[in-house]
Order: structure tokens, then sequence, then C-alpha cells
């Protein structure tokens, strides 16, 4: 019954097998599960960055320790950045349901500066660090934590590239279903970031201060 | 594709339904299940640096479990159950990832430190 649609780009024309079930059973909306799929592969990245850390957290080389060097205000002011960045975005979900482009605009861009306050932060942080001679080569502590950290800290560069980029797309053409689609790929993205900054959080400066 | 007449409610449905209430209990969670962890670290509440691990490694996985549900809309009908199969495909692999990499790891430095040889 599909035979017309397959045959229209001349793949299936002797008869192969059709992979692509043309009945009602395929997702109509497949970037979705595309972009979740690639969020679960970004996962894997990250597990394996925290098995690094969690492999080399006690190896300081004679170097600072994690008591020495965290700074858990910084990190609290970050939490609650990226934290409050979660529930901005969702207001900006919540304008785009209804339809609402100037709210959309304005609760993204709020949503942007809190993930730039967040980037802000944790760049000073990293200067600190170097500055006091806590570079990535002194230990493999350093090496583990600069690799897990600043990786998921570009995550949210990029996260707020995109997001800008979304801004001059939502301006020009309106809450169209192409931009839309786009939003929701970027509140998974950035969530997933958030759920990967608690681990973060938990696993790397909460632990690591511990004596 | 033959969806052009089908646009308008295609698009409607795309993505998750989402409301207020859902958010901000989300919100109100995270940020309860942050403050503990922040809290019983840096007022060091416990004695034993493995009973304070512990505590904070379990507001952690409610945390995570908490962004997933209110954030995410995670559940098992979205996307006909394969958002839900892709998550738990990867939190295996996550889990094999981590305990075997830290299993292996301590053992090595358990059994072949330097000084043993």
């Amino acid at each position: 019954m599909s035979e017309a649609t397959m045959t229209a780009d001349g793949k299936t024309q002797d008869g192969q097998l059709e992979f692509l079930v043309k009945g009602d059973h395929h997702p109509q909306n497949g970037t979705l599960l595309g972009f979740w799929l690639y969020l679960m592969s970004d996962c894997l990245i990250f597990a394996a960055l925290f098995a690094t850390y969690g492999v080399l957290a006690r190896s300081y080389a004679g170097g600072p320790t994690g008591m020495e060097v965290f700074d858990l205000t910084l990190v609290a002011i970050n939490t609650s950045m990226l934290l409050l960045s979660s529930i901005t975005y969702g207001f900006a979900m919540l304008e785009m349901q209804a339809n609402r482009l100037k709210g959309t605009l304005i609760w993204l861009g709020i949503t942007g500066l809190l993930g730039a306050g967040f980037l802000a932060v944790e760049l000073y942080e990293f200067y600190h660090l170097i500055h006091i001679g806590a570079t990535p080569q002194t230990s493999g502590f350093l090496t583990a934590f600069f690799a897990l950290v600043g990786t998921h800290g570009l995550h949210v560069l990029f996260g707020i590239v995109w997001l800008v980029t979304l801004l001059f797309q939502l301006k020009k053409h309106g809450l169209i279903p192409a931009n839309k689609r786009r939003v929701f790929c970027l509140s998974m993205f950035w969530h997933f970031l958030d759920v990967v900054w608690v681990g973060v959080f938990t696993f790397v400066y909460l632990m690591g201060v511990l004596p | 594709m033959s969806e052009h007449t089908h646009d308008h409610d295609h698009h409607e449905a795309e993505g998750p339904h989402v409301s207020l209430k859902e958010y901000v209990t989300g919100f109100v969670l995270a940020v309860i299940l942050t403050v503990i962890p922040f809290w019983v670290v840096m007022g060091n509440v416990f004695e034993s640096s493995t009973t304070t691990a512990l505590v904070i490694l379990s507001f952690m996985v409610v945390q995570i479990f908490v962004h997933m549900v209110f954030f995410l809309h995670m559940n098992f009908h979205s996307e006909g159950g394969w958002n839900m199969l892709a998550l738990i495909f990867t939190l295996v692999l996550v889990f094999i990832t981590l305990a075997g990499s830290l299993w292996v790891m301590i053992s090595l430095n358990n059994n072949m430190m330097p000084g043993m040889m």
C-alpha cells in the first residue's frame, strides 16, 4: 500500500525490505525523540568524566585538596542561578504554550542571563584556581576536576549560544511550529544540564570538601 | 508529506503539555533538596564523612528524579515509551561505567601500589 511512496525515492523498487513502517506506529515528532537520544549519549560522556573524577578524586600528588580549594559559597551561588534558570525556562515554555511571543522572549532572555551569570562565576573560580597554582597539570584530582566541570561549563556556553540564536529566530519568524520545536529541544538540553550540575555539586564539591 | 492540512493539530500536539503547577512544584522540591545537602556539609551536621556522603548522595538521587519528572516531563507514555526505554538503558550504562571503573581502579590501587611490589 505504501509502494508508491517508497518507490518515489527509488530505493525499494526491487521489493527490498521496508525498514520504515508507514503505519500509525511510528511517532509523528521524531525530532524530540532524536534529541532525547542525543542527550542520553551526552549523559554517557558525563558518566565517563564522573567515573574518571571518582577514580582520581583523592590523587592529590602533593597538590591542594578539595577542602583547600573549593569555595562552597561560590558553588551555592552557582547552583541557585542554575536552578532559577530552570524555572525561568519553565515560564518561557508556559508563555510559548499560550502563544505569547513577547513573554517567551523575555523569559528566555532572563534564562540566558542566569546562564551567563553561572558561567561568569565558574570562570572566576577557574581563574582563581589557576592563579593560586591549582592548574589542571598539578594533580590527577585537578585534571579530572577541570575536565568534568569544564565540559559542563562548555555545554552551558553552547546552550547560551543556541538560546541567543533562538531569540533571533523567534523574533524573525515568530512562534511557528519549527521554532516551538527548537524551544522544546533547548528546554530538554537546559534541564539536562541542570541534572548534570546536581551530580557535579554533590559528587565533586560537597563530597570534595569532606575530610 | 501530506501533513500540511494537519499542520495546526500537528504542532499543537508536539511536545508535552506543561503546567505552571508542575514547574513550581519541581522548583520548590529542587530548592529543598539542594539546600539540605549544602546545610549538611557546610554545617558539619554529621561526625562521620561516610554518613554525610551517603546522605548527600541519596539527596542527589532524589533530586535527579525530581528534575526528570517535573522539568524534563519524563513518563512512561511519551514518544510511545521510547524516551523511558532510552533513559533506562542509559542509566544501566552509567551504572556499569561508574561502578565498574571505581571497582576496578580501587582494586588496582589496593593490590598494585608500588610499596607492595
